[in-house]
């Protein structure tokens, strides 16, 4: 607790309003469970409060909160193939339900079906990559970050970043190939 | 801070390569998908069930159900396996019952047929030199 000392209460509430959105949605595009994406959300504002000390301000905080999100969410899935008896992902729904969500616009009925299909395809394609590859993906992708922001929040080098998402985007590619 | 964070950007998306338009678009939609997903379930009503008594009666009434119900179903395994248990003892005995006298049996029979075998082996070796006796007995007798 003396560490938390370092960032006052209104300061770091300030810290969660800017940013617990973007966490939340990130964790959630990679876990696709609602629950566990809000505890790992609770969770990693709680490590960053806890270890606001050793942030250095040598990135931006969102790029340091995302690092912590991204070990955070390892940890999970590292701590979830031990337990072999809950392979059965209970909460976490399909990708392709995200394209549920997408907005109408003013397209016609026709257009927004082709959109629908898209993302249903690339929720697809992102769902068969690798757990890297998927973060890259998402980050680049969802999260529009660029790639020297990836590669401090996930600690590869920028050209790691890169090889993971042209084989992420190939994938995409073939998937939305597929339906062609 | 670098990350972006206007939700609902749609361009601007592809720098790793040249990607074809459809591909761009694929996944503009992909993220607006995500964003309207994540805004949907970050902004839903959560709400927070306090069990009343009521509640906490009939889940401890539900526990006591299930307790004596576990309890009843073992312990009637328990007497069911004691019964059996008993059934096979009183049958084992019965049987060894059975048995004995059935040895029995056939040791008195083999003892008969041992005497009779006997009986008849020493009636045919009375010699015939011994039959002068016998009649003279028979005279003394009747004198």
């Amino acid at each position: 607790m003396a560490m938390a000392e370092e960032i006052g209460a209104e300061e770091f509430s300030a810290v969660v309003a800017r940013h617990r959105a973007q966490i939340f949605r990130f964790l959630l595009a990679s876990t696709r469970d609602v629950d566990l994406a809000e505890t790992l959300t609770q969770d990693c504002f709680l490590k960053a409060h806890r270890n606001w000390k050793s942030f250095r301000g040598e990135s931006s905080a969102m790029t340091w909160l995302m690092r912590i999100a991204i070990n955070l969410q390892k940890d999970h899935w590292r701590n979830r193939r031990m337990q072999f008896w809950r392979h059965a992902r209970t909460n976490a729904v399909d990708m392709g339900e995200a394209s549920e969500w997408l907005p109408s616009g003013e397209r016609s009925a026709e257009q927004q079906l082709l959109a629908h299909e898209r993302v249903h395809q690339v929720s697809k394609a992102v769902e068969g990559l690798s757990e890297r590859q998927r973060t890259v993906f998402l980050l680049r992708y969802v999260e529009e970050a660029e790639l020297s922001e990836i590669a401090r929040a996930t600690g590869l080098s920028e050209g790691t970043v890169k090889a993971h998402l042209s084989r992420a985007v190939a994938k995409v590619r073939a998937e939305l190939g597929g339906r062609q | 801070m670098n990350f972006n964070e206007k939700a609902g950007r749609v361009s601007g998306v592809s720098n790793i390569a040249d990607e074809p338009d459809e591909l761009d678009e694929a996944l503009t939609e992909f993220r607006l998908s995500v964003y309207a997903w994540s805004e949907a379930a970050y902004s839903r009503t959560r709400t927070a069930v306090v069990p009343g008594r009521r509640r906490i009666w009939r889940l401890a009434a539900g526990w006591a159900l299930g307790c004596v119900l576990v309890a009843g179903g073992g312990s009637a395994g328990v007497w069911e396996h004691h019964q059996h248990q008993q059934e096979m003892r009183i049958t084992a005995a019965r049987v060894a019952e059975q048995q004995r006298l059935a040895a029995q049996q056939q040791l008195w029979q083999e003892d008969e047929d041992l005497l009779a075998k006997v009986d008849s082996d020493v009636s045919r070796q009375v010699p015939a030199a011994m039959e002068p006796l016998g009649q003279l007995m028979v005279g003394d007798e009747t004198r």
